[in-house]
């Protein structure tokens, strides 16, 4: 009992070898896009890069990327065959090759899918990668002189002005970093000593925020010093008040959101050329099981049921493994029942002439 | 004597309608490229409207705009002449109108050379507008609370960030008002008293700017106030200083922004010129050639196509001739009023009526 069987008449072969064939070219377009998708959520991530910790983000656009050229080959094999599916002729040229690469498609396809999922899942991930990243760039936010991290500075501040963002959660975690490096206090001033001598780590802790954490929507001109004394509410005003992992969050979560609906659609658009790829091959072979070119042939997306399906693919890989135990062979091992060696007896032939 | 004299076959002309049309319908897609240079360069302007004081330099993106609208429309009518210039039975209704067609096009090149001049011509204007809109900027930056004036603060804060600029000429510019209003100055502080004191206006002045002005690239934090004393920062250098604040002001940032962008269109909009010119010459070509062939015996012969009947100057004075005909007629009708309006209307009629045939094949 074949699943989902129809029967095709030789003109309805023609007409759906071109469909495919379509359809096939229009998949090397999307394959394309996804591609093109990729590229873009690598080129966005590696911006900001500096602020994340660890590169694990990164296999989300890398997976994107191969999926597409994968996907542009594949598609391209595809239409090569089915144009020459409408023939049974060329179709004998293609004979052996098609049941894999329908195999290999239906991977691939699941691999896209993989791909639109991972996009919706990496959100925690990125969250963890933020926090780290965005703690240590403003550990090292007064380094600007020690090599690998001299860039730090521009990035966070580059970062506060375009996202409108401030310090980790809130602009109270500068107050808890030394952004103002050592080269720039004076060492023989008694306030800065006393700032320095009361702290464990003799750290110059103070309640003031970066230049770059200024408001340009608020009225008053910025307040960026002793921000903890009193005034606590017209401070608030002129600072960001958002922290910057969570617009950081909300920018790529948006980005992956969208990027994974459109692969999404892309899977089902794979989806649905696989089904019809899978009706043609069935639907040719069957005319060649037939012998006649212009009869009618069936399609289907399975031959027997999913269960039968599933049982015999399941014993011939049980039975894969049983290839060096012969078991049932009836003539092994049965004892001889004659302890008795037959003489040789030297038979005369009588020859006749 | 003729002007640039080519002879045509019937196989020639069919070639000349042909490639003419291709390029025709380039040339409209050139206009349309003009029309959105126009709305690009429109829309770049109006966005510092607020920190420019006069919109003259808005005259470069307006003529590209009409430019390109009409160079739409004229080369649309071309395509229209060439598919009907090789059906005698079609194109005589083209007669009047490609002469006007003519100095349609002669008009838009013309135009299009002089948005190009404009646009070096005009830069003067333009550092004039934005010395003018940036000073007012910088005055009311503090007024947030007066209506009209209350984003100022906003758009010099984006202004300074995006260009990387202060000031209008340098962040000096910022020592001479004053940016902090005075909501904001606690008035019982002696500092403050003593700086408002000292100035004759009684302004609070410091020598201090906007945190617009720091620059992101610079090893040290931000300094922003007490610029001038080197003793306020430890190891502060006010005349060495180089990175702590933007170096550029914003009239010289925006006026290299603006030249940059129009001086990018410029080899864009002479090529447009080009390709008008040469639709202009084919076109002459083939009305010449086509009417010289639709008055042989044998329309499929070999006729002649060339620029100007005559040469040059001759034409030129045919042209002066017959316009200063029709203004003595003109002018002649509140002399000679009553007695024969009739007769002057008919001979005014006929010279129009010359002017406005074009050269006749013969």
């Amino acid at each position: 009992m074949a699943v989902g069987k129809v029967t095709f008449t030789k003109t309805e072969r023609e007409k759906l070898a071109q469909l495919l064939w379509l359809l096939n070219w229009i998949s090397v377009l999307t394959g394309t896009l996804l591609f093109g998708l990729g590229l873009f959520l690598l080129m966005e991530i590696q911006k900001w890069q500096e602020v994340m910790s660890g590169r694990g983000v990164l296999y989300v656009p890398h997976m994107l990327i191969a999926t597409g050229m994968a996907a542009c080959c594949i598609n391209f094999l595809g239409a090569q065959i089915c144009l020459d599916c409408a023939d049974t002729n060329r179709f004998l040229r293609w004979k052996l090759v098609v049941m894999p690469y329908v195999a290999v498609t239906l991977f691939f396809t699941a691999c896209v899918l993989v791909g639109a999922l991972t996009c919706y899942s990496v959100r925690g991930q990125l969250d963890e990668a933020l926090l780290v990243g965005l703690r240590n760039a403003m550990t090292y936010y007064k380094d600007t002189d020690t090599p690998g991290r001299c860039d730090l500075k521009r990035t966070m501040d580059l970062l506060q002005i375009q996202f409108q963002c401030c310090g980790n959660t809130d602009y109270r975690d500068w107050f808890q970093v030394q952004w103002i490096s050592s080269r720039y206090l004076d060492m023989s001033s008694s306030a800065v000593l006393d700032r320095l001598r009361s702290n464990v780590e003799r750290k110059y802790l103070m309640d003031g925020v970066p230049f770059s954490c200024c408001s340009t929507l608020s009225s008053p001109p910025c307040i960026q010093t002793r921000l903890a004394s009193a005034h606590l509410n017209q401070n608030h005003q002129s600072l960001w008040r958002t922290g910057c992992r969570q617009v950081l969050l909300d920018h790529y979560t948006g980005l992956m959101r969208s990027i994974g609906l459109i692969v999404i659609l892309i899977w089902m658009f794979e989806l649905l050329v696989l089904t019809g790829v899978r009706y043609l091959q069935t639907a040719m072979e069957n005319v060649l099981r037939l012998g006649d070119p212009d009869s009618e042939s069936d399609g289907w997306i399975l031959e027997n049921s999913l269960a039968e399906t599933a049982w015999s693919n399941f014993n011939i890989i049980k039975n894969l493994g049983k290839c060096y135990q012969v078991d049932d062979d009836p003539n092994i091992n049965i004892q001889t029942t004659t302890g008795q060696e037959v003489p040789l007896q030297h038979v005369q032939v009588s020859g006749s002439r | 004597m003729v002007l640039l004299k080519m002879k045509f076959t019937q196989q020639r002309r069919v070639r000349l309608a042909q490639g003419l049309w291709l390029m025709s319908w380039f040339a409209v897609m050139c206009g349309a490229f003009v029309f959105c240079l126009g709305i690009y360069l429109k829309t770049e302007l109006l966005r510092r409207d607020e920190v420019m004081e006069n919109t003259e330099i808005h005259v470069v993106p307006n003529i590209l705009m009409m430019v390109g609208l009409a160079s739409i429309g004229t080369n649309w009518v071309a395509t229209r002449v060439c598919q009907d210039s090789l059906d005698a039975s079609r194109f005589p209704r083209w007669k009047v109108l490609l002469m006007a067609w003519f100095a349609a096009a002669v008009l838009l090149c013309c135009l299009l050379l002089a948005v190009v001049v404009l646009s070096y011509a005009l830069q003067g204007r333009l550092e004039e507008s934005l010395k003018v809109g940036l000073r007012n900027g910088i005055r009311f930056y503090k007024d947030t609370d007066v209506p009209g004036r209350c984003f100022q603060k906003e758009t010099i804060d984006h202004l300074q960030m995006e260009f990387r600029c202060c000031g209008n000429n340098n962040f000096k510019d910022w020592f001479e008002v004053q940016w902090v209003s005075n909501r904001y100055l606690d008035f019982t502080s002696k500092d403050v008293k003593d700086r408002i004191r000292s100035n004759v206006d009684g302004r609070y002045l410091l020598d201090g700017v906007p945190f617009s002005c720091c620059n992101p690239a610079s090893p040290r934090p931000c300094l922003q106030y007490h610029l001038t004393d080197n003793s306020a920062h430890y190891n502060y250098d006010y005349q060495s200083e180089e990175l702590n604040l933007y170096n550029r002001g914003c009239r010289q940032a925006l006026t290299d922004y603006y030249m940059d962008l129009m001086n990018s269109t410029g080899p864009g909009v002479l090529s447009v010129i080009l390709i008008q010119m040469s639709v202009l010459f084919s076109l002459r070509y083939l009305q010449t050639a086509v009417e010289g062939a639709m008055a042989l015996e044998n329309p499929e012969g070999e006729s002649e196509g060339y620029l100007l009947e005559k040469g040059v100057k001759e034409t030129f004075k045919d042209v002066k001739a017959k316009v200063l005909d029709v203004l003595k007629f003109a002018q002649v009708d509140p002399a000679a009023a009553e007695p024969s309006p009739g007769n002057e209307e008919k001979t005014a009629d006929t010279t129009t009526e010359k002017a406005a045939t074009p050269t006749p094949a013969s």
